[in-house]
């Protein structure tokens, strides 16, 4: 960066940076710190408890290699194809992964399950049934919510690659394997291993989901042992101890893929839309429908289930649901909101640690992910715990959930941003700094735009999540002021479960409504 | 309400106006106990007319978290008193110091009676395998008629460490079979479809016909045959008998209102707030009302037999009954 | 040689017509302001914008749906003609393999090609370390390599000093001749064009006047070239380049 103008923008990217950082280290590791502090004597491992690492880390492993390498072929179709209805499948990508737990089970058992469609069919043509529960079915599912993130984020790379280059290759005839791997394989390094760390972390904090469809016991994840240890036992320092373990696990992996990702430097462009001249013989059009069409098949029919399962609650949902979705909007907005400014500000500071000391910057990128890494529960109780003597936690609850909402949806709106924003200050900051922009002119006008894509799909992620929250929502519920998935549990409590099915559904539908809304602003600009 | 501020006590104060001298009990429970559907909005309206006090309920999460919210807070808790708390943890609550003698000795229709020195029963039911008529004409009458009913008949359960019921399903097999529980789960193994987190996860994955039967409450017929006009589902009864949970109340130690809390104690078990029960908890009364229980209850089969540990010895026994659960399912 | 035939191209709005034929080995300088559609008429050629209407004939065959590359032609932009993360002998042996798998003779070949456009030894140079100049000229030995008998260039030398574009016109000049390339060149600048001689055309409006002889057009301009050569004196005079 030029010298000249660095002081005002410099300062800025450290302060904001700096206390974005301090944010994500005291809910995380300062967290995990508060829990254990509160202990009486530390906790012990035992042998059950290094059985759940093992299945965590095996099973997150796992989900999170299939989901990206199964997500970069349909990427890859969805990236060099346009057909009527690609903007909405695209968009639908980001729906299995906001929906709420218990619907995307249901969601998944309706296809896959004993009495699932795909049973039924077996059962119709007299072919043996099968049976996903165990580590297939903890699979299936994660894959279920996993790929369409993995293949949002690996599709952004391909946007990323500017036009000039598919323009060059198409010229020079580089097609098939010589064009993946020339332009694809350099991006796909800089994006993919990013992307794997992220499912692996999502999939390491699983509980619900990995315990009902991995059959029992056997699939028991260390944030189940978590749970146990904090709300059964009440017993803070086997929380503290486990809750560091599973930091471990995934610091670990994070770093990991911090240093397999190499930037791809595939040089700027004029941001014009890409345009594909590969891929035009009938066997590739072919491969890539068949791929597109497995996979949306594959994504939408849980959706199906699922939305023909809440249907018919949608009637009995109760008057109290309309406030209580009114509230969920609000915090969702809320926690979007500063989810991109802590994001943005965290991917500045790593930005301009890499151009002083490149292991800093990776350091701050895999501790930015950390928050994923954080059972809710801990969080939550640390919150709790630093909070009581300044403020009484309830009344403060609103806030206190659009909080840690930004702090959990950090992870992805980080992901999403780095890359991008990498380029662009390599790019394009020079020019910036020659022309003597100020931090808010550059925000303006060179980040903004150009980070305009990942900025919506971010956004929407962090809004839908904050919005769908339980794990932080129950410690802090105000009384008489459910948020919506409180109340939907609420339902369930009362045994309610047609009416909760229908909240469920109004639940994922906002949350979906708030993700497409801010994914359709962040495409605006985009080719059809 | 100890720890407000003195700026946002006066605030409430200028708030409240004239109605400031009202004084206030604050009763920690569980989420579902607040929700429109559930027990508090009676309960609160019907206490109210007889205290001439403002009664808050505060859902403070699920049932296991209730325990843990009060030893967070410690001595220093809003709360006046804690409703809400399994019987399988009423030893460890006990032994937390937080909470204070009721001194009550009220007469209780739980199966067994019930004296504890710190907590008073509200209300109990004893678990219970559902299953739907529909599908399953002859549900099986024991656990070992289970493991040896056709191979179609499946169950789908709670995990005894996140869950109440899973909790009790646990100490149910341990009452009936002792020391041959393992011998048990091992055999249950291949009829156990998955195991959940919760209620909601095992009872939906049941009613969308993932599994025979689901853990449940032989309550949960009532149900489905009072509010959805359902009479399909059915409470499979086993003849080992089954086992009893007991929700309870205390009162804390620390509380600033004694008088009051102990005003509440004592109405717990009055109809004001035993009649609105059976149909929004879904539980039995701890006393059953002298306006008796609902047509859906009194229908319900009970079992010839209840099995239930004393608290202490629920908890002495959950470790080594989890550990041989884990062991059994884990193979 | 190249034919067009009626031919038509939509973008957008903008709407050229284009309907001229080129013998091989002449060349063709594009006059015209910028947005008149010099650039869409290369494009045109070189396959990255399609034929909405008439043909399109390179060497004789009709080319108008073929892919870039399978057309007979090399096209050099005004910039990003190499590939930032490869190195300057990799971005001309993709001329030779699109996937980059050279033999040593290969590899001696691109050496040569280096040498002929006076790059001897900076094969191993990354993009980002050549100047504006190095890169175009990088690009040309690919399109020594590729060996296509059209070149097309869409005012590649605009970025480039006055006595670097000379010398670029030269190196072009050189390789017209001795390999016979047809060459299509756009320029703003008439100097260049001058200087390029053979063949020119006037493009403003969508609409492509025929091929004359470069020192015809510019000596004798229609109306519309000459207020925009004049245009171009007034700008000059005062010494500002005009914006590309």
């Amino acid at each position: 960066m030029n010298g000249a103008a660095r002081p005002p923008a410099g300062l800025l990217v450290w302060l904001a940076g700096g206390a974005a950082l301090a944010l994500v280290l005291a809910l995380t590791l300062g967290a995990v710190a508060l829990v254990a502090l509160r202990a009486e004597g530390a906790g012990a491992l035992t042998t059950p408890d290094l059985r759940a690492l093992r299945f965590t880390a095996w099973q997150a492993f796992l989900s999170a290699a299939l989901s990206v390498l199964l997500a970069i072929p349909l990427a890859r179709a969805l990236a060099r194809r346009r057909f009527p209805g690609r903007g909405l499948l695209v968009s639908l990508l980001g729906a299995p992964f906001l929906l709420p737990v218990i619907v995307a089970i249901l969601g998944v058992i309706a296809i896959w399950g004993r009495s699932g469609w795909v049973n039924d069919g077996l059962g119709a043509i007299g072919a043996p049934r099968i049976d996903v529960y165990g580590l297939p079915g903890v699979l299936l599912a994660h894959v279920f919510f996993n790929l369409p993130l993995a293949t949002r984020l690996i599709l952004q790379g391909y946007a990323e690659i500017p036009a000039e280059r598919w323009r060059l290759a198409a010229q020079l005839g580089i097609e098939g394997r010589a064009l993946f791997r020339l332009l694809e394989a350099p991006m796909l390094r800089a994006v993919a291993p990013g992307a794997f760390a992220l499912v692996f972390l999502i999939c390491a904090t699983s509980f619900a989901v990995a315990l009902a469809l991995g059959g029992g016991p056997r699939a028991t994840t260390l944030e189940l042992a978590i749970y146990q240890a904090m709300r059964f036992d009440f017993d803070l320092g086997r929380a503290a101890l486990l809750a560091a373990l599973q930091f471990a696990l995934c610091l670990g992996l994070a770093l990991l893929a911090a240093g397999l990702s190499a930037p791809a430097a595939l040089g700027p462009g004029f941001g014009a839309a890409p345009e594909r001249w590969d891929g035009r013989g009938g066997l590739a059009r072919a491969a890539d429908a068949a791929l597109i069409a497995l996979g949306a098949l594959f994504l939408l029919s849980p959706l199906l289930a699922a939305l023909l399962h809440g249907i018919p609650g949608l009637g009995a949902m109760g008057a109290g649901v309309w406030p209580a979705a009114g509230r969920s909007l609000i915090v969702a907005l809320a926690a979007a909101a500063l989810s991109l400014a802590l994001a943005g500000a965290l991917a500045g500071l790593i930005v301009a640690l890499e151009a002083r000391w490149a292991p800093a910057g990776r350091l701050t990128e895999a501790l930015g992910l950390l928050t994923l890494a954080v059972s809710p529960f801990v969080a939550g109780v640390a919150l709790f715990l630093a909070l009581r003597p300044l403020i009484s936690p309830v009344s403060a609850a609103l806030p206190l959930i659009a909080l840690v909402n930004a702090l959990m949806a950090l992870p992805y709106a980080l992901r999403l941003l780095l890359p991008p924003l990498r380029e662009a200050a390599r790019d394009y900051g020079p020019l910036a700094a020659s022309l003597g922009m100020g931090a808010g002119a550059r925000l303006r006008l060179v980040w903004l735009p150009r980070l305009r894509r990942p900025l919506g799909f971010a956004g929407g992620v962090a809004a839908a999540l904050a919005m769908g929250d339980l794990g932080v929502v129950a410690l802090f519920s105000a009384p008489g002021a459910p948020t919506l998935p409180l109340y939907v549990y609420g339902l369930v409590s009362a045994h309610r479960l047609e009416a909760a099915g229908g909240a469920a559904l109004l639940l994922a539908g906002l949350s979906f409504s708030l993700f497409a809304a801010f994914d359709a602003w962040g495409r605006a600009r985009d080719p059809a | 309400m100890k720890t407000m501020n003195l700026a946002a006590a006066a605030f409430a104060f200028a708030l409240a106006g004239g109605a400031a001298a009202q004084e206030k009990l604050v009763v920690y429970t569980y989420d579902s106990f607040v929700t429109e559907w559930g027990p508090a909005p009676k309960i609160e309206a019907n206490f109210e007319a007889v205290c001439a006090c403002d009664l808050e309920f505060v859902a403070a999460g699920d049932g296991a978290a209730l325990l843990g919210r009060v030893q967070l807070e410690g001595a220093g808790t809003e709360a006046d008193i804690v409703l809400g708390l399994d019987s399988n943890l009423v030893a460890a609550a006990a032994e937390t110091g937080l909470f204070a003698p009721h001194g009550l000795t009220p007469e209780t229709d739980a199966p067994g009676g019930w004296a504890d020195p710190l907590f008073l029963p509200y209300d109990w039911g004893w678990f219970a395998f559902v299953y739907d008529k529909t599908r399953l004409a002859e549900a099986p009458s024991s656990f070992e008629a289970l493991i040896e009913a056709p191979e179609d008949v499946t169950i789908v359960i709670q995990d005894p460490r996140s869950s109440s019921p899973g909790l009790g399903l646990l100490l149910w097999v341990k009452a009936a079979y002792g020391d041959r529980a393992p011998e048990i789960w091992e055999a249950l193994a291949p009829r156990i479809v998955t195991v959940t987190k919760g209620w909601w996860e095992a009872y939906s994955l049941f009613l969308e016909g993932e599994a025979m039967m689901a853990l449940s409450y032989t309550t949960s017929p009532a149900y489905h045959s009072i509010a959805e006009g359902d009479e399909t589902k059915a409470a499979a009864m086993f003849d080992e008998g089954h086992y009893m949970q007991v929700e309870v109340a205390g009162m804390l130690k620390g509380t600033d209102q004694p008088e009051l809390a102990a005003r509440f104690m004592a109405f717990m078990l009055e109809e004001g707030f035993q009649s609105v029960i059976p149909e929004t908890n879904w539980m039995y009364p701890a006393k059953t009302p002298p306006s008796g229980l609902p047509e859906g209850f009194a229908a319900l089969p009970v079992p010839a037999k209840t099995l239930a540990f004393p608290p202490e010895e629920a908890r002495a026994m959950r470790e080594e009954a989890l550990a041989e659960w884990l062991e059994a399912l884990s193979q | 040689m190249i034919r067009l035939e009626g031919a038509e191209a939509r973008r957008g709005a903008f709407w050229l017509r284009a309907d001229f034929a080129l013998a091989r080995g002449a060349h063709l300088s594009l006059i015209g302001p910028s947005g008149g559609g010099k650039s869409t008429l290369l494009n045109l050629i070189a396959g990255f914008v399609s034929l909405s209407a008439g043909r399109l004939l390179l060497d004789g065959r009709e080319m108008g749906r073929a892919a870039p590359a399978e057309r007979p032609v090399t096209m050099l932009f005004q910039e990003h003609n190499l590939f930032p993360h490869l190195d300057a002998a990799a971005n001309v042996g993709l001329g030779i393999d699109p996937g980059l798998r050279l033999s040593p003779s290969d590899r001696a070949r691109v050496a040569a090609a280096l040498a002929e456009v006076g790059l001897e030894g900076l094969g191993a140079r990354m993009p980002a370390d050549l100047s504006g100049g190095q890169r175009q000229r990088v690009a040309l030995a690919r399109a020594l390599l590729r060996d296509r008998p059209i070149l097309l260039l869409d005012e590649p030398f605009a970025a480039l000093g006055p006595a670097m574009r000379a010398e670029m016109l030269g190196l072009v000049a050189a390789l017209r001749e001795g390999r016979g390339m047809t060459v299509v060149m756009s320029t703003h600048d008439p100097d260049e064009a001058r200087r390029a001689g053979g063949l020119a055309s006037f493009v403003a409006e969508g609409e492509v006047s025929a091929p004359a002889p470069v020192s015809a057009v510019l000596d004798a301009p229609p109306p519309a070239l000459a207020a925009y050569l004049g245009a171009q004196e007034i700008a000059r005079s005062a010494a500002i380049r005009p914006a590309t």
